[in-house]
């Protein structure tokens, strides 16, 4: 397994945002966290990226506990996260986002692939290569979260909401890249309200609710669960 | 370095605010556009106008420039040492995004060491030389900061305003009311800086304060130069980064604290230089040169220059405490205007801030923080 989460709780305070969650992530797929608004599907992926400390569990990347680990030392060992929302640096140009995503690197020749490479999956962001990042629609910003991660050349790519805020047309067209982002080697972890989209393009999937994790399977099977069907794809 | 000239856009309202906008681009583009030669010709004029500026020979020629109703070559010192304090300000609040209220007392810091160990009526009695402890109180106002630093740094938010607040109140109340630091008595016969004419007498002297203003410009081309490399480097994006969004720079691998750290030091190591220039030049320090309203005038003068801008944070400290000197020996209507300074100051800095938040001469990516950060708080924009 690349990464294993192993009973996990956190606390806000005295709120405990996560009641012992554990969920695995295997090498080469793209799993879903699906759940509503405060499941506790963000506070997952901060835990995961280390901007949150854990209160008990374990999280174990590549079979290493990493649960002490600081934020900035998981992005060296290939996890990386593109934030939620407005996670990008909006005084920074697109280009100059971007090489903030390969911040830890020194592979100059493969920092230069790699930025054709998202230059080629966005080339939205091509076009807008010296604009400010704070200067870009929503999708446009999203798109640069993604990019950026994909630049440090992660092992397993955290992705919290690529969806949030975006016209369907676009969000049809970041999941499609998910996918091929995926199917060029990288394993995703992605948190999603849009359960339908995630669900069909995920390998597996866990559900959230209230801090604990209710349910897990291939997306497949979720997609046709009565219950999930119910709860977060809108049908009886 | 490229910059590219954003279009009017509908929701910028004409007027003259907008006219003054467009014309400061044109100036920024020409200057930009201009011959690499052209451009370090008017750098090294420049330089040369501030070194030849404390001459009477050359700065009775320049009409109201001269302060009226003081020594002009001694505000000249006052103004580089604070230009020099808002050169190292503006590490920690343009660069790092960092508020420090208290800035002034590592200057304090800087001054308090070199009177410790060099004056005569310090306990100490080590009469050192005045050079030999210029490192030594750079070296320490540097450990104070990363003292300063270390436990509160680690904090988001506002902590570290409050922790510096009281840190300068610290220092001060210490000077006034510790015996080791004198009080209002304080420590006298601090040594000049070395060096002689050819005909023995000394380059620093009591009465003349040209040479300390040279001094003090020299070293503030030498610290802006380093500074200037510095933010071109991986330090100077991880800074901005930061300052930016600091979750998503430890998202992207930067060691957040430590960049801190290093930013709050660096800055604290320039206040020190400057506390110590100072105690050389004045031959006295005593616990009134510390009120708390320096580190709020140095803080004004890096926002109202453009925090984030290594040239607006100089134009800045010196156009503040320039016009702060500028307003002794000036009457209207029986009252003396200087009484008045710091209404003027207060006046300006509002307005300053209503029309243009960014500072006098922005930094292009903080401009359109501001701008990014407008669309957060204003609803429909």
């Amino acid at each position: 397994m690349l990464l294993e989460i192993d009973d996990v709780s956190l606390l806000y305070g005295r709120i405990q945002a996560l009641h012992g969650i554990s969920l695995t992530v295997g090498e080469g797929e793209i799993v879903a966290l699906i759940g509503a608004n405060g499941a506790g599907k963000s506070t997952t992926m901060r835990a995961i990226s280390g901007i949150r400390p854990i209160a008990t569990g374990a999280i174990r990347f590549e079979g290493e506990d990493i649960s002490k680990l600081r934020a900035d030392l998981r992005v060296r060992r290939g996890l990386c996260q593109a934030p939620e929302g407005r996670g990008i640096f909006p005084g920074m140009s697109v280009l100059e986002n971007l090489d903030m995503g390969a911040y830890t690197r020194r592979d100059r020749a493969g920092i230069a692939q790699d930025l054709n490479r998202v230059l080629e999956l966005f080339p939205r962001l091509a076009e807008r290569r010296k604009q400010a990042g704070g200067t870009l629609s929503g999708g446009e910003q999203q798109m640069l979260a993604v990019g950026r991660a994909l630049m440090s050349r992660p092992k397993l790519l955290l992705l919290d909401e690529p969806s949030m805020g975006l016209a369907p047309m676009l969000i049809q067209q970041i999941f499609t890249i998910i996918t091929e982002i995926n199917e060029q080697g990288t394993t995703i972890l992605l948190v999603e309200q849009n359960a339908q989209q995630a669900l069909a393009r995920a390998h597996r999937a866990y559900v959230l609710e209230t801090g604990r994790i209710v349910k897990s399977g291939t997306g497949a099977e979720l997609l046709h669960d009565p219950s999930v069907k119910e709860a977060y794809l809108g049908v009886a | 370095m490229t910059t590219t000239v954003n279009p009017p856009t509908p929701e910028q309202q004409q007027g003259i605010g907008t006219r003054l906008r467009h014309g400061r681009e044109a100036i920024s583009q020409r200057w930009h556009d201009a011959p690499r030669w052209v451009r370090w010709a008017a750098l090294v004029a420049l330089i040369a106008f501030f070194y030849a500026l404390p001459n009477k020979e050359f700065y009775q020629y320049l009409g109201p420039i001269p302060t009226t109703g003081s020594n002009f070559t001694q505000v000249l010192f006052t103004v580089s040492i604070y230009v020099l304090l808002a050169v190292g300000l503006n590490i920690v609040v343009g660069f790092a995004g960092l508020l420090d209220l208290g800035y002034f007392g590592f200057f304090a810091v800087g001054a308090y060491t070199v009177a410790v160990l060099t004056s005569p009526s310090s306990n100490l009695k080590t009469l050192w030389p005045w050079l030999l402890v210029v490192p030594i109180a750079i070296a320490l106002t540097m450990v104070s900061g990363i003292m300063l630093g270390t436990p509160t740094l680690r904090l988001r938010g506002d902590y570290l305003a409050l922790v510096t607040l009281g840190f300068a109140e610290m220092i001060r109340i210490a000077a006034v009311s510790s015996d080791f630091l004198k009080g209002q008595r304080g420590f006298n016969q601090i040594p000049h800086p070395p060096g002689k004419y050819a005909d023995g007498k000394p380059f620093f002297g009591v009465l003349d304060a040209r040479p300390y203003y040279w001094l003090v410009l020299t070293l503030i081309i030498l610290v802006v130069l380093g500074v200037r490399n510095l933010t071109h480097s991986r330090v100077g994006r991880a800074w901005i980064s930061i300052r930016e969004d600091e979750d998503a720079a430890q998202l992207m691998g930067v060691p957040t604290f430590k960049f801190k750290l290093w930013a709050f030091a660096s800055g604290a190591a320039i206040a020190g230089l400057a506390g110590a220039l100072f105690a050389g030049k004045q031959n006295f320090v005593n616990s009134q040169n510390f009120e708390l309203l320096n580190s709020i005038i140095i803080l004004a003068a890096v926002i109202l220059g453009g925090s984030g801008n290594i040239v607006g944070a100089i134009v800045g400290g010196g156009l503040v405490a320039y016009m702060i000197e500028r307003f002794r020996g000036i009457e209207l209507f029986g009252t003396e205007l200087y009484e008045y300074r710091f209404l003027f100051f207060g006046v300006v800095l509002v307005v300053m801030m209503i029309f243009r938040p960014q500072g006098i001469i922005p930094n292009r990516r903080r401009a359109a923080e501001f701008k990014d950060r407008r669309k957060e708080v204003i609803v429909g924009e």
